[in-house]
């Protein structure tokens, strides 16, 4: 099981039950308390799906208050709020165009996953970083010597490469190898706990 | 003292300039009459930058309403004297309709707070889509994009003005340019504190050696500066800005003495990127113009 949000039922419950658009940076910001608190109830360690399916709009101010600003506390290299993961679903091109815009203004990154199951990286990754994700991703799980050997990486700068995938929240870390976010081998949330 | 400020026939975005040459040496607390009795025609800018001018004055002004029957009708159906009555004092006969303007994508609507951006997103989806696509003969996609600028530019009267403003949507044919082509026109104005002291209230503000409205503007619109520290403050321009250049459209942000644009790639407008030493008029306005597409 993955823990699953609908981030339009978070817009109703925290701001207005008639809103279905996501506009304003107050609205965003008590959107995004929301989501934190469910957060919280979730455990230390997790796998979240943030779905934006029944979202209309999207401005830009709400996308950094509830997607920038919530990736940040959980992408700290030095005190993460908790080990949590996030693959984003029903993300619209209008809403990539405003998710897209605040990533690359603070430097990060994150999955979406299509209708069809497909995940895909998008914001600010560099080429190597992207391709060892995408190895990661089709092994289903991987190891450092994986993509040293893809990519032509000694096996210390490729152990390197994974664990800033991992603190970047888009690789999961368990049982000494690794699994893309997003990807159909994502063990539950018994696994990520243990 | 009472002085006249004599309105142009036609009221938009450049000759609204002739009316603030007329008010800016003019102490806040003069009375004012605003004559819009010889107008004929007033864009969104003209309309929501009149109840801006009202905020703006100490004494409450008069305003002689247009004469001609269906030019203050069409102010009728903008909703301009439903608020303009709260702001001045009107003299002469306004014509009152309940007829709904076709052209008209969101009539003059004020924004102080963020519950208001919300109404006026919804309102207006509902009727974006058949005047962009339609009418203008624009892409399925600019209508979120086209929602999205309008929300972004409204949340800056929330965010920075310090005081409430105004927004309006409209649909036209421009005939003194593009040949007659359509455009769609957002317009929001507001009286509020604008871009230069905005800049100057951020934490640790240091004055260069050249500052004025003009280069706030540009650090604003140019370069996303804002006056909060948070590094995610100052996208909502810059993705108007994109917004504008996807589409082959104009922006232009009035504030105090200077007026910045970010002008189309084509050729349908020749504006200045900058004009300074304008009459001061405080608060920030400004106009989002986008073509309808020609084959």
């Amino acid at each position: 099981m993955i823990n699953h949000i609908d981030v339009s039922s978070m817009l109703r419950k925290s701001v207005c039950e008639l809103y279905s658009n996501l506009v304003t940076r107050p609205t965003g910001a008590a959107v995004r308390c929301e989501i934190e608190q469910e957060l919280d109830r979730i455990g230390d360690r997790a796998l979240t799906v943030i779905d934006f399916s029944h979202v209309g709009l999207l401005d830009f101010s709400c996308a950094d208050e509830i997607v920038a600003k919530l990736l940040l506390q959980y992408v700290s290299i030095d005190s993460p709020r908790r080990e949590v993961y996030f693959v984003f679903r029903g993300i619209s091109e209008s809403h990539l165009e405003a998710i897209e815009a605040v990533l690359e203004r603070h430097k990060l990154a994150l999955v979406t996953q299509r209708a069809d199951g497909e995940s895909r990286l998008i914001g600010i990754i560099g080429l190597e970083e992207r391709r060892a994700w995408e190895i990661i991703s089709q092994l289903g799980t991987g190891v450092g010597a994986d993509v040293a050997d893809a990519i032509g990486l000694s096996s210390d700068d490729a152990e390197r490469m994974l664990d800033t995938l991992w603190r970047r929240r888009l690789l999961i870390r368990y049982d000494n190898a690794y699994v893309a976010v997003g990807s159909a081998s994502i063990p539950s949330p018994t696994r990520l706990d243990t | 003292m009472t002085t006249i400020i004599n309105v142009p026939h036609s009221l938009e975005d450049k000759s609204f300039e002739q009316v603030l040459d007329q008010v800016a040496p003019l102490p806040l607390d003069e009375k004012i009459i605003v004559d819009t009795r010889h107008a004929r025609w007033a864009s969104p800018y003209g309309l929501t930058a009149l109840l801006a001018l009202a905020q703006s004055r100490a004494e409450r002004p008069i305003l002689y309403v247009p004469e001609a029957e269906n030019v203050s009708t069409y102010w009728s159906r903008m909703d301009f004297f439903k608020h303009a009555a709260e702001l001045y004092e009107l003299q002469g006969r306004v014509k009152s309709t309940k007829a709904a303007e076709t052209s008209v994508l969101l009539e003059v609507t004020s924004i102080s707070k963020s519950d208001d951006v919300h109404d006026v997103v919804d309102k207006i989806q509902q009727r974006a889509q058949d005047a962009l696509v339609k009418n203008l003969n624009l892409d399925a996609k600019i209508t979120m994009r086209f929602t999205m600028a309008l929300s972004e530019v409204c949340q800056n009267i929330v965010e920075h003005a310090g005081r409430g403003g105004w927004v309006a949507v409209q649909t036209y044919t421009w005939r003194v340019r593009l040949g007659g082509r359509k455009v769609v026109v957002i317009a929001v104005a507001d009286p509020g504190i604008g871009f230069r002291q905005s800049l100057e209230s951020a934490p640790g503000f240091q004055r260069k050696e050249r500052w004025d409205d003009g280069q706030a503007l540009e650090e604003t619109v140019m370069r996303g500066a804002s006056r909060f520290r948070d590094p995610g403050r100052g996208q909502g321009l810059a993705g108007v800005r994109r917004f504008v250049g996807n589409w082959d459209g104009k922006l232009t942000i009035r504030s105090g003495t200077a007026r910045i644009a970010v002008l189309p790639k084509g050729d349908w407008d020749e504006d200045e990127p900058l004009v300074e030493d304008l009459s001061y008029f405080p608060g920030a306005q400004v106009q989002i113009t986008i073509p309808e597409r020609v084959a």
